[in-house]
Protein backbone atom coordinates (compact mmCIF):
# COMPACT_ATOMS: atom_id res chain seq x y z
CA UNK A 1 0.00 0.00 0.00
CA UNK A 2 0.99 3.69 -0.35
CA UNK A 3 2.59 5.21 2.30
CA UNK A 4 -0.09 8.24 3.66
CA UNK A 5 2.77 10.68 3.17
CA UNK A 6 2.76 9.66 -0.39
CA UNK A 7 -0.58 10.17 -1.18
CA UNK A 8 -0.17 13.30 0.37
CA UNK A 9 2.14 14.83 -1.98
CA UNK A 10 0.01 12.86 -4.60
CA UNK A 11 -3.07 14.57 -3.78
CA UNK A 12 -1.74 17.96 -3.30
CA UNK A 13 0.61 18.12 -6.98
CA UNK A 14 -0.66 20.39 -9.57
CA UNK A 15 -3.68 21.30 -7.80
CA UNK A 16 -4.89 25.08 -9.74
CA UNK A 17 -7.60 27.12 -7.81
CA UNK A 18 -10.59 24.99 -6.89
CA UNK A 19 -13.96 27.19 -8.16
CA UNK A 20 -15.58 28.42 -5.35
CA UNK A 21 -18.82 28.30 -7.16
CA UNK A 22 -18.67 24.73 -8.12
CA UNK A 23 -21.92 23.48 -6.20
CA UNK A 24 -23.85 26.57 -7.34
CA UNK A 25 -22.27 26.03 -10.95
CA UNK A 26 -22.89 21.83 -11.05
CA UNK A 27 -26.93 22.34 -9.80
CA UNK A 28 -27.96 25.01 -12.21
CA UNK A 29 -26.64 22.92 -14.91
CA UNK A 30 -28.52 20.16 -13.07
CA UNK A 31 -31.77 21.97 -12.78
CA UNK A 32 -31.61 23.95 -16.29
CA UNK A 33 -31.22 20.53 -18.15
CA UNK A 34 -33.84 18.65 -16.11
CA UNK A 35 -36.17 21.60 -16.48
CA UNK A 36 -35.80 21.92 -20.16
CA UNK A 37 -36.17 17.91 -20.33
CA UNK A 38 -38.75 17.96 -18.48
CA UNK A 39 -40.82 20.87 -20.61
CA UNK A 40 -40.05 19.19 -23.81
CA UNK A 41 -41.80 16.12 -22.07
CA UNK A 42 -44.61 18.17 -21.06
CA UNK A 43 -44.75 19.69 -24.26
CA UNK A 44 -44.45 16.03 -26.69
CA UNK A 45 -46.61 14.22 -24.61
CA UNK A 46 -49.77 16.39 -23.17
CA UNK A 47 -49.32 19.43 -25.27
CA UNK A 48 -49.28 23.12 -23.53
CA UNK A 49 -53.19 24.36 -23.00
CA UNK A 50 -54.57 26.53 -25.37
CA UNK A 51 -55.78 28.87 -23.61
CA UNK A 52 -52.56 29.51 -21.28
CA UNK A 53 -52.24 32.81 -22.57
CA UNK A 54 -55.14 34.46 -21.02
CA UNK A 55 -55.16 31.97 -17.68
CA UNK A 56 -51.29 33.85 -17.23
CA UNK A 57 -52.96 37.30 -16.66
CA UNK A 58 -55.00 35.36 -14.12
CA UNK A 59 -54.12 35.68 -10.63
CA UNK A 60 -55.09 32.45 -9.30
CA UNK A 61 -52.72 31.06 -12.30
CA UNK A 62 -49.97 32.34 -10.34
CA UNK A 63 -51.40 31.35 -7.37
CA UNK A 64 -51.06 27.80 -8.81
CA UNK A 65 -47.55 28.34 -9.87
CA UNK A 66 -46.54 29.53 -6.04
CA UNK A 67 -47.02 26.41 -4.61
CA UNK A 68 -44.57 23.96 -6.81
CA UNK A 69 -42.35 27.28 -6.91
CA UNK A 70 -41.78 27.48 -3.46
CA UNK A 71 -41.14 24.03 -2.41
CA UNK A 72 -39.03 24.00 -5.66
CA UNK A 73 -36.85 27.06 -4.03
CA UNK A 74 -36.64 24.79 -0.58
CA UNK A 75 -36.22 22.04 -1.83
CA UNK A 76 -33.22 23.42 -4.05
CA UNK A 77 -32.06 25.60 -0.98
CA UNK A 78 -32.03 22.12 1.18
CA UNK A 79 -30.32 20.39 -1.75
CA UNK A 80 -27.48 21.89 -1.56
CA UNK A 81 -27.20 22.66 1.94
CA UNK A 82 -27.30 18.28 2.41
CA UNK A 83 -24.85 18.17 -0.56
CA UNK A 84 -22.29 19.25 2.01
CA UNK A 85 -20.32 17.66 4.72
CA UNK A 86 -21.51 18.75 8.09
CA UNK A 87 -24.57 20.92 7.16
CA UNK A 88 -28.02 19.52 8.08
CA UNK A 89 -31.26 20.67 6.33
CA UNK A 90 -32.15 21.45 10.00
CA UNK A 91 -35.30 23.61 9.92
CA UNK A 92 -35.99 24.53 6.82
CA UNK A 93 -37.27 20.89 6.97
CA UNK A 94 -40.13 22.59 8.77
CA UNK A 95 -40.21 25.31 6.14
CA UNK A 96 -41.99 22.89 3.85
CA UNK A 97 -45.21 22.95 6.15
CA UNK A 98 -45.25 26.96 5.02
CA UNK A 99 -46.96 26.26 1.78
CA UNK A 100 -48.45 23.27 3.44
CA UNK A 101 -50.55 24.65 5.70
CA UNK A 102 -51.12 27.63 3.00
CA UNK A 103 -52.81 25.27 -0.13
CA UNK A 104 -54.46 23.23 2.90
CA UNK A 105 -55.87 26.66 4.34
CA UNK A 106 -57.09 28.01 0.67
CA UNK A 107 -58.35 24.17 -0.09
CA UNK A 108 -60.28 24.34 3.07
CA UNK A 109 -61.93 28.16 2.69
CA UNK A 110 -62.65 26.87 -1.32
CA UNK A 111 -64.50 23.65 -0.08
CA UNK A 112 -66.37 25.36 3.06
CA UNK A 113 -68.05 28.15 0.46
CA UNK A 114 -69.30 25.40 -1.96
CA UNK A 115 -72.22 23.79 -1.85
CA UNK A 116 -71.93 19.83 -0.62
CA UNK A 117 -72.70 18.15 -3.99
CA UNK A 118 -69.77 20.38 -5.99
CA UNK A 119 -67.47 19.46 -3.30
CA UNK A 120 -65.90 16.21 -4.72
CA UNK A 121 -66.21 18.20 -8.23
CA UNK A 122 -63.05 20.90 -6.72
CA UNK A 123 -60.81 17.87 -4.87
CA UNK A 124 -61.26 15.21 -8.37
CA UNK A 125 -61.47 17.56 -11.11
CA UNK A 126 -61.32 16.19 -14.52
CA UNK A 127 -57.58 14.59 -14.44
CA UNK A 128 -56.95 13.24 -10.78
CA UNK A 129 -56.54 9.63 -11.85
CA UNK A 130 -53.33 11.14 -14.23
CA UNK A 131 -52.09 13.91 -12.26
CA UNK A 132 -49.96 12.57 -9.88
CA UNK A 133 -48.30 9.89 -12.27
CA UNK A 134 -47.52 12.85 -14.96
CA UNK A 135 -45.94 14.84 -12.27
CA UNK A 136 -43.80 12.16 -11.45
CA UNK A 137 -43.23 11.24 -15.11
CA UNK A 138 -41.89 14.35 -15.78
CA UNK A 139 -39.49 15.10 -13.21
CA UNK A 140 -37.52 11.54 -14.24
CA UNK A 141 -35.36 13.82 -16.23
CA UNK A 142 -34.65 16.35 -13.20
CA UNK A 143 -34.78 13.30 -10.54
CA UNK A 144 -32.10 11.95 -12.99
CA UNK A 145 -30.03 15.53 -13.50
CA UNK A 146 -30.06 16.46 -9.84
CA UNK A 147 -29.09 13.36 -8.63
CA UNK A 148 -25.71 13.28 -10.74
CA UNK A 149 -25.34 16.87 -9.43
CA UNK A 150 -25.49 15.12 -6.07
CA UNK A 151 -23.08 12.39 -6.94
CA UNK A 152 -20.09 14.98 -7.91
CA UNK A 153 -20.67 16.39 -4.41
CA UNK A 154 -20.46 15.27 -0.80
CA UNK A 155 -23.57 14.56 1.01
CA UNK A 156 -23.34 12.74 4.36
CA UNK A 157 -26.45 12.38 5.07
CA UNK A 158 -27.27 9.86 2.48
CA UNK A 159 -31.73 9.75 3.01
CA UNK A 160 -32.17 13.95 3.44
CA UNK A 161 -30.37 14.48 0.26
CA UNK A 162 -31.78 12.16 -1.65
CA UNK A 163 -35.50 12.96 -0.32
CA UNK A 164 -34.38 16.53 -1.40
CA UNK A 165 -33.22 16.47 -4.53
CA UNK A 166 -36.60 14.18 -5.04
CA UNK A 167 -38.82 17.17 -3.74
CA UNK A 168 -36.13 19.41 -6.10
CA UNK A 169 -36.95 17.39 -9.00
CA UNK A 170 -40.45 16.80 -8.52
CA UNK A 171 -41.51 20.12 -7.60
CA UNK A 172 -39.93 21.81 -10.52
CA UNK A 173 -41.32 18.97 -12.94
CA UNK A 174 -44.74 20.51 -11.17
CA UNK A 175 -44.04 23.83 -12.54
CA UNK A 176 -43.66 22.34 -15.90
CA UNK A 177 -46.82 20.44 -15.67
CA UNK A 178 -48.74 23.93 -15.38
CA UNK A 179 -48.12 24.61 -18.88
CA UNK A 180 -50.68 21.72 -19.53
CA UNK A 181 -53.12 20.87 -16.13
CA UNK A 182 -56.40 22.61 -17.16
CA UNK A 183 -57.30 22.40 -12.99
CA UNK A 184 -57.77 25.46 -11.51
CA UNK A 185 -59.17 24.90 -7.88
CA UNK A 186 -56.92 24.83 -4.61
CA UNK A 187 -58.29 22.01 -3.20
CA UNK A 188 -57.06 20.00 -6.62
CA UNK A 189 -54.01 20.97 -6.21
CA UNK A 190 -53.57 20.53 -2.19
CA UNK A 191 -54.12 17.05 -3.07
CA UNK A 192 -52.85 15.69 -6.26
CA UNK A 193 -50.32 17.85 -7.03
CA UNK A 194 -48.76 16.90 -3.26
CA UNK A 195 -49.03 13.88 -4.21
CA UNK A 196 -47.31 14.20 -7.35
CA UNK A 197 -44.38 15.98 -5.66
CA UNK A 198 -44.58 13.18 -2.89
CA UNK A 199 -44.15 10.28 -5.42
CA UNK A 200 -40.43 11.56 -6.48
CA UNK A 201 -39.51 12.68 -3.41
CA UNK A 202 -40.49 9.10 -1.13
CA UNK A 203 -38.06 8.10 -3.96
CA UNK A 204 -35.29 9.97 -3.74
CA UNK A 205 -35.28 9.03 0.22
CA UNK A 206 -35.60 5.38 -1.02
CA UNK A 207 -32.70 5.63 -2.79
CA UNK A 208 -30.25 8.27 -1.59
CA UNK A 209 -28.54 5.94 0.79
CA UNK A 210 -27.54 3.12 -2.50
CA UNK A 211 -27.26 5.76 -5.23
CA UNK A 212 -25.44 8.90 -3.21
CA UNK A 213 -22.65 6.58 -1.95
CA UNK A 214 -19.16 7.66 -2.49
CA UNK B 1 -8.85 27.78 33.41
CA UNK B 2 -7.79 23.98 32.30
CA UNK B 3 -10.73 23.83 29.94
CA UNK B 4 -10.93 27.63 28.38
CA UNK B 5 -7.33 27.05 27.60
CA UNK B 6 -7.50 23.67 25.81
CA UNK B 7 -11.11 25.37 24.18
CA UNK B 8 -8.45 27.93 22.68
CA UNK B 9 -5.81 25.52 21.33
CA UNK B 10 -8.66 24.07 19.74
CA UNK B 11 -9.91 27.42 18.26
CA UNK B 12 -6.53 28.43 17.63
CA UNK B 13 -5.98 24.63 15.66
CA UNK B 14 -8.90 25.13 14.16
CA UNK B 15 -7.83 29.05 12.61
CA UNK B 16 -4.29 27.58 11.26
CA UNK B 17 -6.32 24.76 9.51
CA UNK B 18 -8.72 26.95 8.12
CA UNK B 19 -6.25 29.55 6.48
CA UNK B 20 -4.11 26.90 5.26
CA UNK B 21 -7.16 25.17 3.48
CA UNK B 22 -8.56 28.26 2.08
CA UNK B 23 -4.57 29.02 1.01
CA UNK B 24 -4.71 26.06 -0.71
CA UNK B 25 -8.25 26.08 -2.15
CA UNK B 26 -7.10 29.22 -3.75
CA UNK B 27 -4.14 27.44 -5.76
CA UNK B 28 -1.28 27.51 -3.23
CA UNK B 29 0.06 23.41 -3.45
CA UNK B 30 2.42 24.31 -0.28
CA UNK B 31 -0.40 25.27 1.64
CA UNK B 32 -2.76 22.31 0.53
CA UNK B 33 0.29 20.08 1.47
CA UNK B 34 0.67 21.16 5.03
CA UNK B 35 -3.25 21.40 5.54
CA UNK B 36 -3.20 17.56 4.31
CA UNK B 37 -0.33 17.07 6.79
CA UNK B 38 -1.53 18.86 9.58
CA UNK B 39 -5.07 17.11 9.04
CA UNK B 40 -3.51 13.45 8.39
CA UNK B 41 -2.24 13.72 12.35
CA UNK B 42 -5.49 15.15 13.77
CA UNK B 43 -7.44 11.85 11.82
CA UNK B 44 -4.84 9.42 12.59
CA UNK B 45 -6.06 10.43 16.38
CA UNK B 46 -9.70 10.30 15.65
CA UNK B 47 -9.51 6.93 13.96
CA UNK B 48 -7.37 5.34 16.15
CA UNK B 49 -9.32 5.58 19.09
CA UNK B 50 -12.26 4.56 17.39
CA UNK B 51 -10.56 1.77 15.64
CA UNK B 52 -8.58 0.51 18.68
CA UNK B 53 -8.97 -3.11 17.95
CA UNK B 54 -8.07 -2.79 14.04
CA UNK B 55 -4.93 -0.26 14.81
CA UNK B 56 -3.73 -2.19 11.22
CA UNK B 57 -6.69 -0.48 9.14
CA UNK B 58 -6.00 3.00 10.80
CA UNK B 59 -3.92 4.10 7.74
CA UNK B 60 -5.71 2.34 5.33
CA UNK B 61 -8.92 4.40 6.22
CA UNK B 62 -6.92 7.41 7.37
CA UNK B 63 -6.20 7.56 3.22
CA UNK B 64 -9.47 7.04 2.30
CA UNK B 65 -10.44 10.20 4.47
CA UNK B 66 -7.74 12.29 3.28
CA UNK B 67 -8.59 11.31 -0.68
CA UNK B 68 -12.33 12.03 0.08
CA UNK B 69 -11.58 15.56 1.58
CA UNK B 70 -9.57 15.91 -1.49
CA UNK B 71 -12.66 14.88 -3.72
CA UNK B 72 -14.46 16.99 -1.60
CA UNK B 73 -13.03 20.04 -0.98
CA UNK B 74 -15.11 22.02 -3.61
CA UNK B 75 -18.18 21.95 -0.85
CA UNK B 76 -16.17 23.38 1.44
CA UNK B 77 -17.48 27.06 2.29
CA UNK B 78 -14.79 29.65 4.55
CA UNK B 79 -18.08 30.47 6.76
CA UNK B 80 -18.72 26.88 7.82
CA UNK B 81 -16.58 25.69 11.14
CA UNK B 82 -13.89 23.50 9.19
CA UNK B 83 -13.69 21.18 12.16
CA UNK B 84 -17.63 20.20 11.10
CA UNK B 85 -16.90 19.65 8.11
CA UNK B 86 -13.38 17.84 8.00
CA UNK B 87 -15.88 15.48 11.04
CA UNK B 88 -18.66 15.01 8.92
CA UNK B 89 -16.53 13.29 6.17
CA UNK B 90 -14.20 11.12 8.33
CA UNK B 91 -17.50 10.00 10.63
CA UNK B 92 -19.13 9.17 7.37
CA UNK B 93 -16.03 7.06 5.85
CA UNK B 94 -15.72 5.09 9.08
CA UNK B 95 -19.67 4.15 9.21
CA UNK B 96 -19.33 3.31 5.67
CA UNK B 97 -16.45 1.60 6.25
CA UNK B 98 -17.37 -0.46 9.38
CA UNK B 99 -20.42 -1.64 7.73
CA UNK B 100 -18.27 -3.04 4.37
CA UNK B 101 -16.22 -4.64 7.57
CA UNK B 102 -19.14 -6.46 8.70
CA UNK B 103 -19.81 -7.76 5.39
CA UNK B 104 -16.66 -9.45 4.65
CA UNK B 105 -15.88 -10.83 8.29
CA UNK B 106 -19.68 -12.59 7.60
CA UNK B 107 -18.85 -13.84 4.47
CA UNK B 108 -15.50 -15.56 5.26
CA UNK B 109 -12.91 -15.45 7.97
CA UNK B 110 -9.77 -13.77 6.60
CA UNK B 111 -7.08 -16.23 6.75
CA UNK B 112 -3.75 -15.30 7.53
CA UNK B 113 -0.84 -15.56 5.03
CA UNK B 114 1.65 -17.01 6.04
CA UNK B 115 3.61 -18.96 3.42
CA UNK B 116 6.39 -16.28 2.15
CA UNK B 117 8.92 -19.53 2.60
CA UNK B 118 9.23 -20.39 -0.80
CA UNK B 119 8.28 -17.08 -1.95
CA UNK B 120 11.87 -15.55 -2.93
CA UNK B 121 13.49 -17.69 -5.30
CA UNK B 122 16.74 -16.53 -7.45
CA UNK B 123 14.24 -15.75 -10.59
CA UNK B 124 12.51 -13.28 -8.65
CA UNK B 125 13.39 -9.67 -10.29
CA UNK B 126 13.67 -11.18 -13.88
CA UNK B 127 10.06 -12.03 -13.00
CA UNK B 128 8.72 -9.04 -11.47
CA UNK B 129 8.38 -7.10 -14.76
CA UNK B 130 6.43 -9.65 -16.51
CA UNK B 131 4.35 -10.54 -12.90
CA UNK B 132 3.51 -6.40 -12.84
CA UNK B 133 2.09 -6.82 -16.59
CA UNK B 134 0.13 -9.46 -15.55
CA UNK B 135 -1.09 -7.70 -12.24
CA UNK B 136 -1.85 -4.65 -13.87
CA UNK B 137 -3.43 -6.03 -16.28
CA UNK B 138 -5.99 -7.46 -13.89
CA UNK B 139 -6.80 -4.05 -12.93
CA UNK B 140 -9.52 -1.70 -14.35
CA UNK B 141 -8.28 0.85 -17.27
CA UNK B 142 -9.23 4.19 -14.37
CA UNK B 143 -6.14 2.57 -12.21
CA UNK B 144 -3.86 0.63 -14.50
CA UNK B 145 -3.26 3.74 -16.81
CA UNK B 146 -2.66 6.25 -14.13
CA UNK B 147 -0.44 3.41 -12.66
CA UNK B 148 1.26 2.76 -15.75
CA UNK B 149 1.92 6.95 -16.55
CA UNK B 150 2.92 8.22 -12.95
CA UNK B 151 4.41 5.38 -11.12
CA UNK B 152 6.18 3.54 -14.11
CA UNK B 153 6.45 5.99 -16.93
CA UNK B 154 7.17 9.06 -14.28
CA UNK B 155 4.74 11.78 -15.74
CA UNK B 156 2.75 13.75 -13.81
CA UNK B 157 -0.50 13.35 -12.83
CA UNK B 158 -1.46 16.66 -15.48
CA UNK B 159 0.03 14.74 -18.19
CA UNK B 160 -1.42 11.43 -17.33
CA UNK B 161 -4.57 12.98 -17.15
CA UNK B 162 -4.32 15.09 -20.49
CA UNK B 163 -3.63 11.68 -22.28
CA UNK B 164 -6.06 9.59 -20.68
CA UNK B 165 -9.42 12.12 -20.41
CA UNK B 166 -9.61 11.59 -16.75
CA UNK B 167 -10.13 14.14 -14.77
CA UNK B 168 -6.72 14.90 -12.24
CA UNK B 169 -8.84 13.90 -9.36
CA UNK B 170 -9.85 10.40 -11.14
CA UNK B 171 -6.09 10.04 -11.76
CA UNK B 172 -5.03 10.41 -8.21
CA UNK B 173 -7.97 8.08 -6.73
CA UNK B 174 -6.99 6.03 -9.66
CA UNK B 175 -3.23 5.55 -8.15
CA UNK B 176 -4.47 5.22 -4.89
CA UNK B 177 -7.13 2.56 -5.56
CA UNK B 178 -4.78 0.59 -7.98
CA UNK B 179 -2.17 0.07 -5.55
CA UNK B 180 -4.55 -0.91 -2.54
CA UNK B 181 -5.75 -3.40 -5.59
CA UNK B 182 -2.15 -4.22 -6.47
CA UNK B 183 -1.14 -4.74 -2.75
CA UNK B 184 -4.30 -7.27 -2.05
CA UNK B 185 -3.69 -8.73 -5.77
CA UNK B 186 0.36 -9.63 -4.49
CA UNK B 187 -1.22 -10.82 -1.05
CA UNK B 188 -3.53 -13.80 -2.89
CA UNK B 189 -6.57 -12.30 -1.26
CA UNK B 190 -9.79 -11.13 -3.06
CA UNK B 191 -11.55 -9.08 -0.44
CA UNK B 192 -13.44 -6.98 -3.09
CA UNK B 193 -13.77 -3.81 -1.57
CA UNK B 194 -12.39 -2.41 -4.77
CA UNK B 195 -15.14 -0.36 -5.88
Amino acid sequence: MMKTDELIDLLASGEGPVDRHALARRLAQALLGGLLGALLLTVALYGVRSDLAEVARTPVFWAKLALPGSLALLGLWLTQRLARPGVKGGAVWGLLGVPLLLVWLGAAISLAGAPVEARAELVFGRTWRTCALNITLLSAPLFVAVFWALRGLAPTRLRQAGAAGGLLAGATATLAYCLHCPEMEVPFWGVWYLLGMLLPTALGAALGPRLLRW
Amino acid sequence: MQRNNSQDVLCERETQLQALLLRGLSGDARAYREFLAALALHLRGFLRRRLAQRPAEVEDLLQEVLLAVHNARETYQPQQPLTAWVQAIARYKLVDYLRRYGQRETRHESLEEDSDLFAASDEAPAEARRDLGKLLGQLPERQRLPIVHVKLEGLSVEETARITGLSSSAVKVGIHRGLKALARLIRGSDDDENR
